[in-house]
């Protein structure tokens, strides 16, 4: 695919999801594919095919306050059905990382709490402890009553741990930090 | 010597979906089929993990293949669809690239397994002879859709796993075992598995279309092979009848539950009990012998 790689656009952004992903937007002929097949684009502010554009665009603005890769639900349509063969989940997630390294407030401030709970509890005990996932994500959001109902119900129904196991918890700390550090490393060079 | 797979079941089969956990059990001890837990297994870091760090997402499933790898095993099975998911892409990521491979094993600080396979249990199943011949209990009145999901499939060059939009591997293998499986529409559209604890609403909506085409093909019952599917379609199936202001009680089965009835494994040794959607009333209706 090396031909591809020199099909440009000049926009930062576009290079800094290159670099990230190995995703070249500039591929994209806009046949939007992606944002007929995406099962949430109803919901969006920009279909998958308008972020790409505005990323090959650099309209980083535009891209960063969009709700599109906070509401991506990584089902991968997009990137199975891409003529070009543009892996459009990746870009999602990439976009959604250089915007928290650059401290962009997420648009849909939920999903990402929800990202910053479940990584802390498995950062903590080693497999997802599911009832201290969601007290952290309530105290993330302050979404207190949200689901109450339902989670007493599969709690009763024995769907819910009481307790953590925290097998392979030293193991996971030790693993995120070393992450941590690489990716510092990889930053800075 | 029999085939033994190393049996990576990740956080929801211990906890929202153990379901799954009890019915994969019994189905391989009724095959014949050899599995072995994973020891010290953690978890895979599942969508959090890939849209918060490419190197996190890798290194975790891989911290997994090291471990089946010390159990001797060259075979990793996953119920898990997400699980499955993220273990096939390390290995694809890994292969792919040798300088992000070199980082991930700095990450556990040891080299990476070399050659590992991740397979689903339809796979195993597929695969396994003679699973047609143990059936004893007969299930005439079902009329199953099959729903994939997202994760079994896509994308597919990494899972090569069956057609990505069209797949049958479930259909032909609950058919092998006599049960009705129909053709419809929805098999590998998104339930919104990674909304449903944040924008529920998105996915009252995906699972109420999903529900809605079951409905209309004329099934009684939806097979899964995903803990996070069986979350939306089950447990929030009432919340969809109230929003919508319809009726399904559809009930939801592990692909594993049916098979196990099929194998003749009491009804209430499957965990059935925990589903939301009551599946009793559907089972005295169809079950024969």
């Amino acid at each position: 695919m090396e031909s591809v790689q020199t099909i440009t656009s000049g926009s930062k952004l576009a290079e800094a999801v290159m670099t990230e992903s190995g995703q070249n937007v500039n591929v994209c002929f806009q046949c939007g594919k992606c944002a007929a097949g995406c099962p949430i684009s109803y919901a969006m502010d920009y279909k998958p095919a308008q972020l790409i554009h505005a990323i090959r665009l650099g309209m980083d603005d535009l891209v960063f306050k969009s709700t599109t890769m906070w509401l991506c639900a990584s089902c991968e349509t997009c990137t199975t059905r891409c003529p070009q063969e543009l892996d459009v989940a990746k870009v999602m997630d990439v976009v959604k990382i250089t915007a928290v390294r650059q401290g962009i407030k997420p648009t849909i401030s939920q999903v990402a709490a929800f990202y910053r709970a479940a990584l802390a509890n498995i950062k903590k005990c080693g497999r997802m402890y599911e009832m201290g996932m969601i007290v952290g994500l309530k105290m993330r959001t302050f979404e207190f009553f949200k689901d109450a109902k339902l989670g007493m119900k599969m709690f009763k129904k024995g769907k819910l741990k009481l307790l953590p196991s925290f097998t392979g918890a030293m193991r996971m700390w030790k693993i995120f930090n070393r992450v941590k550090k690489i990716e510092n490393r990889n930053l800075n060079t | 010597m029999p085939m033994k797979y190393a049996y990576y079941p990740g956080c929801s089969l211990h906890s929202t979906g153990s379901e799954y956990d009890v019915s994969f059990r019994a189905v391989c001890q009724k095959a014949g089929i050899d599995i072995e837990e994973v020891k010290g297994w953690v978890c895979c870091g599942t969508s959090p993990a890939h849209c918060s760090s490419k190197l996190l997402s890798l290194a975790l499933p891989y911290e997994n293949l090291c471990l089946a790898e010390k159990m001797g095993a060259a075979d990793v099975v996953a119920p898990c669809a997400a699980c499955f998911a993220r273990l096939r892409t390390a290995i694809y990521e890994a292969n792919e690239d040798p300088q992000l491979a070199k980082q991930i094993s700095e990450a556990l600080e040891r080299p990476l397994p070399k050659s590992m396979n991740v397979l689903s249990p339809l796979q195993i199943f597929r695969d396994k002879e003679g699973l047609a011949d143990a059936v004893t209990r007969e299930l005439p009145g079902l009329r199953v859709v099959c729903y994939y999901g997202c994760l079994l499939t896509r994308p597919a060059k990494v899972m090569q796993f069956d057609e990505c939009e069209y797949p049958m591997a479930m259909d032909e293998l609950l058919r092998s075992m006599g049960i009705t499986t129909l053709n419809w529409s929805y098999k590998t559209d998104c339930c919104g598995g990674a909304l449903a604890m944040t924008r529920t609403d998105v996915v009252l909506k995906l699972t109420h279309d999903i529900l809605e085409e079951a409905k209309a093909v004329g099934a009684n019952a939806i097979a899964v092979a995903c803990p996070l599917c069986h979350v939306n379609l089950d447990t929030r199936q009432e919340e969809v009848e109230q929003e919508y202001c319809v009726k399904y009680g559809l009930p939801i089965f592990y692909f594993t539950q049916l098979m196990a009835l099929a194998l003749g494994v009491p009804s209430d040794k499957l965990g059935l009990q925990k589903h939301f959607v009551g599946t009793d009333e559907l089972l005295s209706a169809v079950c024969e012998g």
